[in-house]
């Protein structure tokens, strides 16, 4: 394997291991800026999926390549709806952040595999026929050295999801939308007292992670899974939400995160077809993320990274 | 809206909630035109209706309180402990790893030395995360989902790729441990039909009164208390909050570790590979919080999620309906629990406003004393 072909291979399968989590993170971080906690993105990625690849097998046939992309569409959308139950529970009915999300990871797996069996009458779908496999930059791939390593058979929903974390730093930090979402996590009294609508402001933030997460698990059904089964998501959205921890909360930092992991799980499973690689035991690097995290949460000890009304839920006063 | 005490409301809050959590489940069965009472009824009698049934559904149950105990403890000394899962696999691993390396010592000898070897195994997993809270200030709920997945995937390669081959009859599985070492007797097992039912549940029992006497009248479980109530109150008056910290999650890691040994020596009798986190953990924290922490809580509610589960298998082969619906009706019932702050809003207005005046009537109304009616009410604060 030459050194090009190499480096093309670590860093196409980086990207497609890495798109689904760079989309989950960017939601959490959206829902954390907001003011609640939303540890149920495991739950929320399950359900994306899932739809997903319901999604595909049914209509493969009308729609051709375009499936996968109207998938993720409809995971987004399925995402949306059952971050609300979060949303509901945590801002107007006080439950708690994490026993709410958790919630979500409880329901999303069985409901899943339950509607499954419902409908094709066994717990594991078929593969999909439509998947988003290996895309080409037309004219980019053609550029010496660096287009096969990043534009030849890359993932283009990696190349989006790195777009819309350009798009969601901007729109964090730069608008009004924004500023008023982040408000309600450091502030809400403050926020409120100022005009802010707390309780719709905490709803947008809650909806972006489900509609983020909700492609997250499209994404990776789509590209990396192939079916759903009750181990499609196992650890990603766990993964995401610890991207999201090491980025510190922000969407770019997300992203590099997610990227990093992305490496990190690529390289156990590609880890056997490249010489320097193949000799270490792949539970390092399949721990790595997780191990990672914890090392940095300790490091930064002191440095309160978490929007200050992170997890707290805003009762307004009559 | 119905007047009643705070107590009655816990309680009728967690029925409201069960009973919501049923009839999500009808609903959702209904849509797939599966028959609920069908379901429900073919539950019921698969796991109560046999003696075979009723032993499974105990055995179900053993883990579940041990693992909610654990929960219980973390959560009253206000750390939400989600490593549950991860807790309980370091000590389902442990246990068969050493019964197994150890297969000629005495049962005597063996049975103490693998269970407490699983639970120091449960105990570091979730020290870890009590040792980064107490000096480094890390969100313990971060660092115990981390753990989950840490543990997860090490057990994976300590049982591949350490443990050694004698031991193991695949990649994926361990032998299956010898009579010496497990906590299945013949006398249970043939008084329930055949069933996996062993001592676990004995012990299960054992330590929910442990857990009560520990929490009503230990210092350290008052201390615990204290600390989830108010951190800075107890720091104020004398107690470590890093020591309670530690300590509170050590033994519930203790717990989970136990939960899972008796999952490995008692239902499984061997370790095979997991490629998610383990139910038991996250059923034990489904069972403590709809038990709503307390001994008696918990214990009524891994019966009831046990009766679930177990029931689950029958409603699947009599009844044709997809097992999964059990989890969801779990799921469902969290949920409610979770929005507690609803369902009480059915109950509560009448009682709150009056408290100052229901002393004096409660004093009268009971002669025999007075001062005993006093110190109950203060453990029912202390309680919450």
């Amino acid at each position: 394997m030459s050194f090009v072909s190499m480096l093309a291979l670590i860093v196409s399968s980086t990207l497609v291991y890495s798109a689904p989590m760079v989309f989950t993170s960017i939601g959490g971080a959206f829902s954390e800026h907001s003011g609640i906690v939303n540890v149920g993105l495991e739950g929320i990625m399950t359900m994306g999926a899932f739809s997903a690849i319901v999604f595909n097998l049914t209509f493969a046939h009308q729609f051709g390549e375009a499936t996968p992309w109207l998938g993720v569409l409809v995971g987004a959308l399925v995402g949306v709806l059952f971050s609300l139950l979060h949303a509901v529970a945590t801002i107007n009915f006080r439950a708690d952040h994490i026993i709410s999300g958790t919630v979500l990871n409880l329901m999303a797996p069985p409901l899943g595999v339950f509607l499954i069996k419902a409908i094709y009458n066994k717990g594991q779908t078929e593969n999909i026929t439509q998947n988003f496999g290996y895309f080409s930059f037309p004219g980019l791939s053609k550029i010496p050295v660096l287009g096969p390593i990043f534009f030849k058979n890359t993932s283009a929903p990696a190349w989006l999801s790195i777009l819309i974390a350009v798009l969601a730093w901007w729109i964090l930090f730069k608008t009004r939308f924004g500023l008023r979402l982040r408000a309600c996590g450091e502030n809400p009294q403050a926020a409120d007292t100022l005009g802010v609508n707390v309780y719709k402001m905490r709803y947008f933030g809650v909806m972006i992670s489900g509609l983020l997460g909700g492609i997250g698990g499209a994404v990776f059904a789509e590209s990396i899974s192939g079916n759903f089964s009750i181990s499609t998501i196992v650890g990603q959205g766990f993964m995401a939400l610890a991207a999201m921890i090491f980025g510190k909360w922000n969407p770019m930092g997300a992203m590099w995160s997610s990227l990093f992991f992305g490496f990190a799980q690529s390289l156990s499973i590609i880890g056997g077809q490249l010489p320097f690689i193949s000799g270490v035991p792949s539970v390092y690097l399949q721990i790595a993320p997780y191990v990672i995290t914890l090392i940095v949460l300790v490091a930064f000890l002191g440095s309160s990274t978490a929007p200050a009304a992170d997890g707290t839920n805003y009762i307004k006063s009559k | 809206m119905i007047k009643v005490s705070p107590k009655a409301k816990h309680a009728l809050v967690a029925i409201i909630s069960v009973l919501a959590g049923f009839l999500v489940g009808a609903i959702i069965m209904l849509i797939w035109s599966y028959n609920p009472i069908e379901a429900y009824s073919s539950m019921f009698t698969s796991a109560l209706g046999s003696m075979n049934g009723i032993g499974e559904t105990i055995r179900e149950a053993s883990p579940l309180i041990l693992v909610a105990i654990g929960f219980s403890i973390a959560n009253t000394a206000g750390f939400f402990n989600i490593g549950l899962p991860g807790q309980a696999q370091a000590g389902w691993l442990t246990s068969i790893w050493i019964v197994l390396a150890n297969s000629h010592m005495s049962p005597w000898l063996l049975i103490p030395y693998a269970t407490i070897a699983g639970i120091i195994a449960g105990a570091l997993v979730a020290g870890v995360a009590g040792v980064l809270r107490a000096y480094f200030g890390t969100n313990e709920v971060i660092t115990t989902i981390m753990m989950n997945y840490i543990v997860l995937y090490t057990c994976q390669y300590l049982m591949q790729k350490v443990m050694s081959k004698k031991l193991r009859i695949s990649t994926d599985a361990t032998k299956n441990i010898p009579a010496n070492g497990s906590f299945q007797v013949s006398w249970l097992t043939n008084m329930f039909g055949g069933s996996r039912i062993n001592t676990g549940i004995f012990i299960a029992l054992v330590c929910l009164l442990l857990f009560y006497i520990f929490m009503k009248n230990t210092t350290t479980g008052f201390e615990i208390k204290a600390v989830g109530l108010n951190k800075d109150a107890s720091t104020y008056a004398g107690m470590s909050a890093n020591k309670n910290i530690i300590v509170s999650m050590l033994l519930s890691g203790a717990f989970c570790g136990l939960g899972g040994v008796v999952q490995g020596l008692g239902t499984y009798q061997n370790y095979f590979t997991q490629t998610t986190t383990l139910d038991i953990g996250w059923d034990g924290m489904s069972v403590s919080l709809l038990g709503g922490g307390g001994a008696l809580g918990i214990l009524l509610a891994a019966i009831l999620f046990s009766i679930l589960k177990i029931g689950g298998l029958g409603m699947q082969t009599l009844a044709g309906i997809p097992y999964e619906i059990v989890s969801i009706v779990i799921a469902a019932i969290i949920f409610f629990v979770a929005i507690d702050y609803v369902i009480g809003l059915l109950f509560k207005d009448k009682e709150q406003p009056q408290p100052v005046q229901n002393k004096p009537v409660a004093a009268t109304a009971s002669d025999s004393g007075p001062q005993k009616t006093g110190t109950d009410d203060s453990k029912a604060e202390g309680g919450k």
